[in-house]
């Protein structure tokens, strides 16, 4: 606006994203790559990105100019530089792993070598940052406070540091992500093990002065080059200081601070940012004492994050986009306000609402892993809910999660120990206070046990004094006043419901009938002060008008998939953004529903509206009401909005595609296995479970153990075990029926040496119109979110192929669907099995978009929407192999079995392309963080017959020069074929442990396969699995997969041999055409 | 307790502070924090106040001062606005230096305080029609209420209410001695120019500040309540200043359009009124930008200044004016208030440089 300056742009730029999502480094990069690459092509500058996440937005055709999907590793990176020329890389959009690769690549001098100009925030501001050392007597150099600490580069020096501040202290990892590698350290006795585990995960360890019950404040900062300077948004932590901010629940603005604290620590940020150095954004920690002014800054970081994706949704200032265009040399007053669309970025957003972050965690999923949450990230993925008062967003988000909950409901989460409860954090403690304050804990008292700030433990105590007051009313008819107050303070219809016992539906009806309904208000910005043309918008009860009317167009709804967890992540937030593009592009109106921030749908420019809003039955007939949309698409975003599908279309809702009623017969497994049956269709013996006491008539009826238990309605396997033996068995049953009351649970006889592969089909009023086939490496067994799939399959044949393809046929016509579906199927000894039939996108539907070039999302929405243009299908005729590999969190799980089975445990994926399926299933492993092992190979087999079968492979192994270890029995085994090892034993403090060679760092590769289970059904070999994890070692638990890796080593001997070419070199190969 | 507006909009609330009517303009500020230092801000004498942050009251507030003391976070010896109009009262406050709710405080000022107020559907009907006349009515008798609430005369009463009734003067650490003229000032901004280690001599919007103005090194006219064109005398005094005076003159909100109009330039008043914290403005010299502090109806017309001024600053997102120099004497002001309390604290260098000029003109 004001003096535009023409930069020296660059002509082409690399971003680096940030691969698979972890614990850690989420969806959130995602956002922040997308826009990146948005503002980029508004400058008409060429974009080059690697990322090997095929799920993601950026990935995606329309976005970069080229997208390599493999590793981000400093090799990987140089080769693609010196292959597309380009001038300039931008390194703070992909998290940590971007911003760790790109240091390295200045370290050696490769940047320099190809004249590659580092955009934004300098590397030297950068490496300030990060070195934790040099981080203090920069902020030192201007008199701003840090923490008392001492960097430490070995254990001996952690030690020393411990001494010298005194217990307890806290543990921080250098150059780390989610604070890896960081703990309180309270006690002696801890300190030798905590050091142990940090410098297992990163190089320099920070000892620090502990600020217990200090309160965690952070600001946003945004820097230009000409050193204007503003801070976008402050946010508080509800847990004080000790728990990591990615595991804290977080209101947006800062509550408890009054406006000279405000502003003492907003004037320090732009301090610190000014003297580092910082252009585009960066995030500053501080820890506030409660009692004093006084402060320490924790840390800065000087990349976009977690926090800075929660910050744009929390204020709806556009972070990533303009710290893109800072990086080209803007200044904060010539990028315009993408939401008043009348101002500039150089503002700070005064909200007139807050928010409330609340991570999502799914520990109980893994076996063995520790509960409790503290300095180190745990959480899987986060909400964001948006209100008026604490309460009211308090509450919401906790609906939000999905963990069954319906508020802050005291009576849900009991324990026994609530002073334990409360004093020790876990992911559920918010449920504990509710309940202590209702069993009449004071806030004084739980403020002593939780250091938790009076201001928060009070609005939760008016949630639970309003649940004391709806339960004790009587007669089946609340008071106006009294239901207007419970919506106030966030109560939902199922919440009222439960806390008064009259029914939901009742409860809508009155309150509906009494007026109180939410009105759906505006994120402007500005509250409010003038006027501003945006369409981000939320609803409340306190909000007394409509500010958004419904249009007269023609419109559809979209429902987003909520909250990141295991099981549902980016993948379908690329379908739901790809659906409400496709509808745009149709010519219809769109209204995106969602709640993730760290997601690409809750970009309000996807979409002509967006509501970040609950995704559940009653916020979306709530708005259905009000803009009576054409349809809603139920399909895109996963299970919880394919859960809502019939409850919404009982209540006249529009369920676009496929009928709820079609999608309730393949999601209820007895519906639907009966189905199978009337269709003559294969599957796996099943019963119903109606008695627990009638269990062993069950088993026999199968066939015997192993047995798999599934109850319906399930993502990712919830619930869904199998028993290898009765105990077992009893014990998941009565797991399982806690899950899900409502629908039955499904008993199955479990196939062994089975192949499993997968359909993804679009279909049209019961005729397939696009498929696809995916094979997985793991026989049948493994979730098939944590296997590792093959496109085109690699090894079934091809009247397997076709009985896979007849039986998705006929499922689509007899379950008449129009929309996405997803067949998992087993195939042995030439007959296929059905097991498993979703009518929504599946998991892998991004991945076969972009493996075949169709782009199977857009399609099923023209389809759903009565759109039929032919299409050409490629579900066989590629002349590439491409595979999806499962990425894991198991290092940060402390505890957890790092083993697979039917329960998912995989918190990404990766997407890799090859000339076949070795160099395929390579660049998809390196993309994980698999390393080419070159020290030795530490085999462990299972079975007998697992271990002969191995035979091939060891001896492969043998001839490649690598020094084999093996377990006594597979030793045995192994001497019996004539292939050299040292053995090793199992147990833990013997001579030569296996345990200890992990240790020692004398093995590179682990391949540990269990052999038996104990009566618990705990398989074997935890203790190297456990080791090899916690050393960061790859480990491989599966044979088949052990198998293919080695093969895969063997001819594709080194990253050297490993092509690099762009997704577009590969689809434009086209087979040869047969006449 | 109801909120009435004069064009007719009824909103009804819970009351929690002192129970009685009240009629005077209805404004809104839209800062997130610093409800102490706007409630205490002259500027706001006679108006009923609108939040649109929906959280009032989270940290309290702070014991009395002790007389004669100028302590943070009041910006002056009483509450000032008529009446307070929030969306969610938070009655549980929480921090270290809270003696007291918010209510009590207002009660104990007896000021009205009506909780339950959509505030932000409120604050777009403000912003739509400018400033408005209101009333907070306590009881049932609406009409007989509307007519017999107390309101502030805003063309005179205000100032004389604002203004101190005596010049005093605050001894500093051998800095320079600065008048500090006060139609209803902050004490942030003399505590700026204290801690700076100036001598300030407060005197009163109509003491003779021409004889004042010889005796010390600079004058600082500061902000103040209603319309800058109803203070012609003052007006008229600073114009007689600027022709004479050759140390610095600055400026500060009310005083930005004083010497604005002394100089011979015109105001009027904006579309939309600046009633926040997060101002962005840019110094026209520098290109430097700042986010500030503002709260004002009125700005200075950029066209009507005479020749030997110049704009100075610019509001970044309407274009107005924020600002204004004299091209060759040491006289300039600004729209904003640098001084904070509440807002960010980018602009307070403007003090060091005032009086930094101050001290080279005097040497």
């Amino acid at each position: 606006m004001y003096g535009a300056y023409i930069p020296k742009k660059p002509k082409r730029v690399l971003i680096l994203g940030s691969g698979a999502l972890q614990i850690g480094q989420a969806g959130e990069f995602d956002y922040s790559g997308s826009q990146c690459i948005k503002a980029m092509r508004e400058e008409h500058i060429q974009t080059v990105l690697i990322n090997p996440n095929i799920a993601t937005i950026q990935t995606s055709e329309g976005f970069a100019d080229k997208i390599y999907l493999a590793a981000v590793t400093p090799e990987f990176v140089e080769r693609v530089i010196a292959k597309e020329e380009v001038d300039a890389i931008l390194l703070s959009f992909g998290g940590q792993t971007a911003l760790n690769c790109g240091l390295e690549l200045s370290d050696s001098g490769i940047l320099e070598k190809y004249g590659v100009r580092v955009l934004g925030t300098p590397l030297e501001a950068v490496r300030d940052t990060e070195d934790r050392q040099l981080f203090k007597n920069r902020l030192g150099e201007i008199d701003v406070k840090t923490a008392r600490s001492f960097a430490a580069n070995n254990i001996e020096e952690g030690r020393a540091a411990v001494e010298k501040i005194g217990l307890p202290v806290m543990l921080r990892g250098a150059f780390s992500l989610g604070g890896k590698g960081s703990a309180v350290v309270r006690t002696q006795e801890e300190v030798n093990e905590a050091l142990r585990r940090a410098f297992a995960a990163v190089p320099q360890v920070l000892v620090e002065e502990y600020l217990a019950g200090w309160k965690e404040v952070e600001y946003e900062v945004v820097r230009d080059f000409r050193d204007s300077c503003i801070t976008v948004c402050n946010m508080e932590n509800f847990d004080p200081m000790g728990i990591h901010t990615g595991e804290s629940i977080v209101v947006a603005p800062s509550q408890t601070l009054n406006d000279e604290e405000y502003h003492l620590l907003r004037t320090i940020a732009i301090k610190v940012v000014r003297h580092l150095g910082i252009v585009g954004e960066c995030n500053i920690q501080y820890a506030f004492d409660p009692n004093s002014t006084d402060y320490r800054v924790i840390e800065v970081n000087a990349r976009l994050s977690r926090s800075s994706a929660l910050a744009s949704k929390a204020t709806g200032y556009p972070l990533a986009y303009v710290a893109a265009k800072l990086a080209l040399g803007y200044t904060l007053p010539e990028i315009p306000n993408g939401i008043t669309r009348r101002t500039t970025a150089f503002f700070e957003p005064a909200l007139d609402y807050l928010v409330c972050k609340f991570p999502r965690w799914d520990l109980t999923k893994f076996k063995g892993a520790s509960l409790k949450i503290g300095s180190e990230m745990k959480s899987v993925g986060e909400v964001m809910a948006i209100g008026r008062t604490f309460p009211e967003v308090i509450q919401k988000a906790t609906r939000m999660l999905d963990i069954g909950v319906h508020g802050v409901d005291p009576e849900k989460f009991t324990r026994e120990d609530l002073d334990t409860a409360l004093s020790e954090p876990t992911p559920l403690r918010i449920f504990h206070i509710a309940k202590a304050m209702k069993e009449g804990y004071t806030v004084e008292r739980v403020h002593d046990l939780t250091q938790i700030d009076r201001w928060f433990l009070e609005g939760i105590k008016q949630i639970v004094e309003m649940y004391q007051e709806l339960e004790s009313v009587k007669g089946g008819r609340i008071e106006s006043d009294t239901l207007r107050r419970a919506k106030k303070l966030g109560f939902s219809d199922a919440g009222i419901s439960i806390a008064t016992g009259i029914d939901h539906r009742k409860v809508r009806h009155d309150r509906v009938e009494l007026g109180i309904v939410p009105h759906i208000t505006k994120i402007d910005t500005l509250a409010a002060e003038f006027p501003a043309e945006t369409n981000y918008l939320y609803s409340t009860y306190h909000a007394t008008e409509d500010e958004s009317p419904a249009s007269r167009k023609r419109k559809i709804m979209v429902l987003g998939s909520g909250c990141y967890r295991i099981g549902s992540s980016v993948e379908f937030d690329w379908c739901c953004v790809n659906a409400a593009n496709a509808a745009q592009e149709l010519g219809y109106e769109t209204i995106m529903l969602n709640y993730n921030p760290e997601t690409v749908s809750t970009d309000y420019d996807v979409c002509d509206k967006l509501i970040f809003d609950e995704v559940s039955y009653e916020s979306v007939l709530d708005i259905w009401e009000k803009e009576q949309p054409e349809g809603v698409i139920v399909s895109m975003g996963g299970q919880v909005p394919n859960n809502l599908a019939l409850r919404l279309a009982k209540d006249g809702v529009k369920i676009l595609g496929t009928s709820a009623e079609d999608i309730d017969r393949a999601e209820d497994r007895s519906k639907f296995s009966a189905l199978l049956d009337d269709l003559g269709v294969d599957q796996p013996k099943w019963t119903h479970l109606t008695d627990v006491s009638k269990v062993d008539e069950m088993v026999d009826e199968l066939g015997g153990f192993p047995i798999l238990v599934r109850p319906s309605y399930v993502l990712s396997g919830a619930a869904m075990s199998v028993a290898h033996e009765r105990n077992e068995l009893v014990r998941i049953l009565e797991r399982a029926k806690a899950v899900s009351s409502d629908h039955p649970v499904v008993l199955t006889a479990f196939e062994t040496n089975a192949r499993e592969i997968e359909i993804d089909a679009i279909a049209d009023g019961g005729e397939i119109v696009l498929w696809a086939i995916s094979e997985h490496i793991e026989d049948a067994g493994v979730h098939s979110g944590d296997a590792t799939l093959m496109l085109p399959p690699q090894s079934i044949s091809i009247p397997t192929i076709q009985k896979a393809r007849n039986i998705s046929a006929e499922l689509a016509r007899a379950l008449n669907i129009t929309g996405p579906f997803n067949v998992q199927m087993l195939a042995k000894k030439g007959a296929v099995r059905v097991i498993e039939c979703n009518l929504r996108a599946s998991r892998s539907l991004p991945f076969v978009s972009k493996v075949t070039g169709n782009n199977f999302v857009s399609e099923a929405t023209r389809r759903m929407l009565g759109v039929q243009k032919p299409v050409t299908n490629h579900a066989l005729d590629l002349a590439y192999v491409a595979a999806k590999v499962p990425m894991f969190s198991f290092p940060r799980l402390v505890g957890a079995d790092p083993l697979l089975g039917v329960e998912m445990a995989s918190t990404g994926e990766v997407g890799c392309f090859g000339d076949d399926a070795n160099e395929a299933l390579m660049h998809s492993l390196l993309a994980t963080g698999f390393r080419y092992p070159t020290k030795g190979v530490l085999l462990s087999l299972g079975p007998l017959s697992d271990k002969y079968s191995f035979t091939e492979e060891a001896r492969a192994l043998a001839e490649i020069g690598l020094p084999i270890y093996a377990t006594p029995g597979t030793a045995e085994m192994l001497a019996s074929v004539n292939v050299e090892c040292i053995e090793l034993s199992k147990e833990e403090g013997a001579e030569g442990s296996a345990m200890d060679t992990i240790d020692q760092g004398k093995v590179d590769l682990v391949i540990n396969v269990p052999r038996s289970y104990d009566e618990q059904g705990r398989p074997d070999g935890y203790l190297i699995r456990r080791r090899a994890t916690d050393a960061e070692i790859p480990l491989i638990t599966d044979l088949m997969l052990a198998r293919a890796v080695v093969e895969a080593i063997r001819w594709r001997r080194d990253s050297k041999s490993l092509k690099i070419l762009s997704w577009d070199e590969y689809l434009d190969r086209k087979p040869m055409a047969l006449r | 307790m109801k909120l009435i507006l004069e064009d007719g909009t009824e909103l009804s609330g819970q009351s929690f502070g002192a129970h009685r009517s009240i009629a005077g303009e209805v404004v809104f500020n839209t800062s997130m924090t610093g409800y102490v230092e706007t409630l205490t801000d002259p500027s706001y004498r006679g108006q009923i106040l609108v939040l649109t942050y929906p959280l009032i009251g989270n940290y309290g507030v702070p014991g009395e001062r002790e007389a004669g003391s100028m302590s943070r976070p009041f910006e002056s010896n009483e509450i000032q606005v008529l009446g307070l109009v929030v969306q969610n009262y938070v009655d549980h406050h929480s921090h270290h230096a809270s003696r007291r709710s918010l209510a009590e405080w207002l009660k104990s000022q007896d000021i009205p305080l009506l909780s339950g107020i959509d505030t932000r559907r409120l604050t777009q009907k403000l912003r739509d029609k400018g400033t408005m006349r209101g009333w907070v009515v306590a009881g049932g008798n609406v009409d007989w209420e509307k007519e017999n609430a107390k309101r502030v005369d805003m063309r005179k009463e205000v100032f004389d209410l604002v203004s101190p009734k005596e010049t005093i003067r605050h001894e500093g650490k051998g800095g320079p001695h600065i008048l500090l003229v006060d139609a209803g000032c902050k004490d942030n901004i003399c505590r700026c120019l204290l801690e700076r280690g100036a001598t300030v001599t407060r005197a009163p919007y109509d003491a003779d500040i021409v004889a004042l103005a010889q005796d010390v090194d600079g004058v600082l006219i500061g902000n103040g309540p209603g319309d800058p064109k109803d203070l012609t005398s003052l007006i008229e005094k600073v114009r007689e200043l600027l022709g004479s005076y050759s140390k610095p003159i600055m400026g500060v909100c009310l005083g930005n359009q004083i010497l604005a109009l002394a100089a011979g330039g015109n105001t009027g008043p904006l579309k939309y009124g600046h009633r926040s914290v997060n101002q962005p403005v840019q110094d026209l010299l520098t290109r430097r930008c700042y986010i500030t502090s503002q709260n004002h109806g009125y700005h200075v017309i950029d066209e009507s200044l005479p020749d030997d001024w110049e704009p100075w600053f610019v509001n970044l997102n309407d274009g107005t004016n924020e600002g204004v120099r004299h091209r060759s004497k040491p006289f300039f002001s600004v729209q904003f208030h640098p001084e904070a309390s509440p807002g960010p604290q980018d602009a307070a260098f403007l003090f060091d440089d005032f009086l930094r000029l101050v001290a080279a003109v005097r040497s």
